[in-house]
């Protein structure tokens, strides 16, 4: 048995949720048929989210965690990664406050990417831990079923050796030519066969192969499982496999289609973190990752998950969704409509790297700072202190994790926004640093002077004429 | 040791286009417009200017950058020549190098003038430009509006006054400044607006409707200025002065430190008390006879009036819903309409202002001229409350 396992998690799903039935309402003229699947909500990103931002709200939860041992690999799985050539992983690792002493790689290929990735951290032999991040946005043609089925997400485990909260027990793979669906490189859609032969010939075959195999190698039996996370966007399959495999059926954990969608290389991540929500000491989660073969993950919960709480569970993302019904908004976010949003739109957002690269730290990791003259805590830092003149050093301090409120705001329906109104206003931090922020995530009618805020890393500008993004931190409410 | 400005320049021609969508001409028309009418005003030949600045603030979309167009436009060749670029303030900055150069002595005459063409763009408001690579990289991309809204936010905090008071007391602001504009021919807009539609109008930026901003214009104004004694040897007997000339910007503080909680604009109150000082006013609630602020948004002309020392600390509300800067008012402000209904050409803004206190001092102001005022206040705001500029010209008679 491996002395390695899961040290924390957390998740991460977009706030806001489409309501199923405006889609399949606005699709009512011409595909009727959707009104069938037009139940429940699926998460969306907002135009500022992608696979990195998902992916950074959830390392830096996972990271809350207080464990001594250093990060040593950060690995980012992933279908729908923002950069083909622009290490992925590295924005994230930056973002997240992790040491630039690191290992990091980006995965992707199938939507095995997450599980994939999580045996290769599980298997290493590092003294080090390792953060095992994976996330999608996959995008869907309007009115295709996929539409309705995908949502986004991201999930992040950290493994290692030591205080663990779940033992790793082993785990089995096959690769396969069966392939349920294609994206070929550079298009945006996946090209779907149909469900019945995906269904039978694939998770119905592949899956009891390769879990049987896991069952002989580590002696565990099906009984003997109490979390079956199967991710599957085809209503039915994971009871149907877990019948095949003779696991119980109050084992098959909700893949959370009624209210958030499937969210890719991410989900089966995902629902291992809903598993670990409930599990009880000694009890079994069984984690299978599907696409072009098959990944099963088997761990073991410890003692230590009794008194282990995430700082962004399963559930907690799942219940903090806003509702929406303005399906054009989908569309929109996605990048399935242009809209018309006037001469004001037409700004040049090229990106110096030179100027990025030189203040990166401040860009990408938010780090401001603290006069070494009169103590006083300032972004961004520029070559003499805001406070008190001083040319002296301004020393490295991370604003990333502290506290604010908002001290003034407007919402600004004249600046050129791809979610109008653009809410902007001063940042004030509680250690006296302040700037000026976009906000995100609003409730118009709540939102005030004083109300607390956090930080959270978002892409700031599309460049649409070299295809670059800018990231940079939001002010969001806190809770 | 320095003495200031005051007195020590006359201005002695001034002039300014219409202002507007002038759809029918560019820059070099709009500059000759204002500067055949100031020529004519100051009774002299344009060969004895001896120096000129000329002030633009967006010329990217305009003539390009440099003086050179001015020069072209005036065909004002061989001088030194100048342009001059301070955001809003940037008409006033052109005046205060001309005023600057005529009191050290280094010339005789001098030239100051400002114009913007704003209407060449394809669409309202100002136009969208790079803040420089690390901004654009960190400060978020907010409209002008979006800027001078937060003022409201601020002030409701630190006042506890209610929306709705305030969304009142700003109707009442941009009301009063429609009745001005009415009466001023070269105003860019010449129409009474009821307080209804001003308070039901579309939201532009929280809590400022579209009738709570100024529209963007293009036109152009101008003045000549010489010392007090070779006014005189021109034949000037009404005489206006330069009082004070004062300026003064943010390094940081309102948008970096805890040190400003967003309701008052922090260079106003800096500028203001130099130059009242400069001019020697102690009470300028009673001294100061009327005023062209920068009201870009009507948040911006209710928080100014505190910040110039007019109204007391929370007081604005109550003045203007008094109707204390009406033009029947204690201090008549915005008498040509202001920003909001003349129109706001940056470059030419702080020379337009000046331009409406001169014709009031010298009585030349018709339908709308006020009854013996001495002092005229002119205020510019650049940049957005928490990084701005704010730039203060006082003008009077001579006499005073």
């Amino acid at each position: 048995m491996s002395d390695r396992g899961i040290k924390s998690y957390a998740a991460y799903i977009p706030r806001q949720r489409m309501d199923r039935a405006a889609i399949a309402a606005a699709h009512a003229w011409a595909m009727p048929g959707l009104k069938a699947a037009g139940k429940g909500e699926r998460a969306f990103c907002s135009w500022d989210e992608d696979a990195i931002t998902m992916s950074v709200d959830a390392v830096r939860a996972c990271l809350k965690s207080p464990l001594a041992n250093a990060i040593g690999s950060l690995s980012f799985a992933s279908t729908t990664a923002p950069f083909a050539d622009l290490q992925n992983a590295s924005v994230i690792a930056a973002a997240s406050g992790l040491s630039a002493h690191l290992s990091s790689s980006d995965v992707g290929g199938s939507l095995r990417a997450g599980t994939s990735a999580l045996i290769h951290a599980l298997e290493s032999t590092n003294a080090t831990d390792s953060m095992v991040v994976a996330a999608d946005n996959r995008r869907a043609k309007p009115a295709s079923p996929q539409e309705m089925q995908y949502g986004a997400g991201s999930a992040a485990v950290r493994t290692g050796t030591g205080d663990l909260i779940a033992r790793y027990l082993g785990s089995a793979s096959a690769v396969s030519q069966f392939a349920d669906h294609f994206r070929s490189s550079g298009q945006s859609y996946d090209y779907h066969w149909e469900e019945r032969w995906v269904r039978d010939e694939g998770y119905l075959k592949i899956v009891p192969e390769v879990v049987e195999r896991l069952f002989k190698n580590t002696g565990v039996s099906a009984a003997q499982i109490d979390y079956f996370c199967l991710a599957a966007t085809i209503s039915g399959v994971a009871p149907a496999v877990a019948k095949k495999l003779k696991i119980r059926p109050d084992a098959v954990v909700d893949n959370l289609a009624s209210r958030c969608g499937d969210s890719g290389a991410a989900h089966p991540l995902m629902m291992l973190a809903l598993a670990l929500e409930t599990a009880k000491p000694g009890q079994r989660i069984l984690v299978i990752g599907f696409g072009a073969g098959a990944d099963a993950l088997l761990f073991e919960a410890t003692e230590a998950l009794t008194s282990y709480r995430s700082a962004a569970t399963v559930s907690d993302q799942v219940a903090r969704g806003v509702t929406d019904k303005n399906y054009t908004k989908l569309l929109s976010f996605s990048g399935e409509l242009e809209l018309d949003w006037g001469m004001r739109a037409e700004f040049d957002a090229k990106t110096s790297l030179t100027q990025l690269y030189r203040s990166s730290d401040q860009i990408i990791s938010f780090i401001g700072g603290r006069c070494t003259a009169c103590g006083a805590i300032q972004f961004p830092r520029m070559s003499a202190c805001v406070q008190c003149g001083s040319d002296g050093a301004l020393a490295p301090t991370p604003l990333a994790d502290e506290a604010a409120k908002v001290a003034t705001f407007t919402a600004d329906w004249l600046q050129y926004y791809p979610a109008p109104p653009l809410y902007v206003g001063l940042v004030q931090f509680d250690n006296g640093a302040r700037t000026l922020m976009e906000m995100v995530d609003i409730v118009p009618d709540k939102f005030d002077v004083g109300l607390p805020l956090r930080m959270v890393f978002r892409i700031k500008e599309r460049d649409g004429l070299r295809h670059h993004h800018r990231y940079f931190w939001k002010a969001t409410p806190v809770g | 040791m320095a003495t200031g400005i005051k007195d020590k320049v006359a201005i002695i021609g001034m002039g300014c286009s219409k202002f507007g969508e002038r759809w029918d001409c560019g820059t070099e028309h709009l500059l000759n417009e204002a500067f055949q009418e100031a020529l004519l005003d100051a009774g002299i030949e344009k060969s004895r200017i001896g120096a000129a600045w000329y002030g633009s603030a967006v010329d990217r979309v305009n003539v390009g950058t440099s003086a050179i167009p001015a020069a072209t436009a005036l065909r004002l060749g061989g001088i030194p020549f100048t342009r001059v670029e301070n955001m809003c303030a940037t008409g006033t900055e052109a005046l205060r190098g001309a005023a600057y150069a005529v009191a050290a002595g280094v010339v005789d005459i001098a030239l100051a003038i400002g114009a913007e063409k704003l209407k060449d763009t394809g669409y309202g408001g100002l136009p969208i430009g790079t803040r420089g690579t690390l901004n654009d990289l960190v400060l978020p991309a907010t409209s002008a509006p979006g800027g001078f809204a937060q003022l409201a936010a601020g002030y409701r905090a630190r006042y506890g006054v209610s929306r709705q008071d305030l969304k009142n007391a700003m109707a009442r602001v941009s009301w009063k400044s429609h009745q001005n504009g009415a009466k001023n021919p070269k105003a860019h807009l010449q129409k009474e607006v009821d307080l209804d539609t001003i308070l039901n109008a579309p939201l532009i930026a929280d809590p400022l409707g579209i009738y709570d901003c100024c529209g963007v214009s293009d036109g152009a104004a101008c003045a000549i200025v010489t010392t007090p004694e070779i006014a005189r040897s021109l034949g000037k007997r009404d005489m206006v002065t330069i009082k004070a000339l004062q300026l003064s910007l943010s390094a940081g503080v309102e948008i970096g430190t805890a040190d400003w909680d967003g309701s008052y604009v922090r260079n106003t109150r800096i500028a203001a008390q130099k130059a009242y000082a400069e001019a020697g006013i102690r009470n300028p609630r009673k001294e100061v006879s009327m005023m062209e602020v920068h009201d870009c948004f009507s948040i911006t002309e209710l928080v100014t009036m505190e910040d110039l020392g007019i109204s007391s600390d929370g007081g604005a509300v109550k003045d203007i819903m008094d109707g204390f800067f009406d033009a029947d008012g204690g201090v008549p402000c915005q008498i040509d309409g202001g920003l909001k209904c003349f129109g706001h050409p940056i470059g030419a803004t702080g020379l337009r202002m000046a331009y409406e206190n001169y014709l009031q001092l010298l009585g030349r102001a018709g339908k709308r001229q006020l009854k013996n005022p001495v002092i005229g206040l002119s205020h510019n705001l650049g940049g957005v409350p928490y990084n701005c500029l704010a730039a203060i010209a006082i003008l009077g008679l001579a006499s005073r």
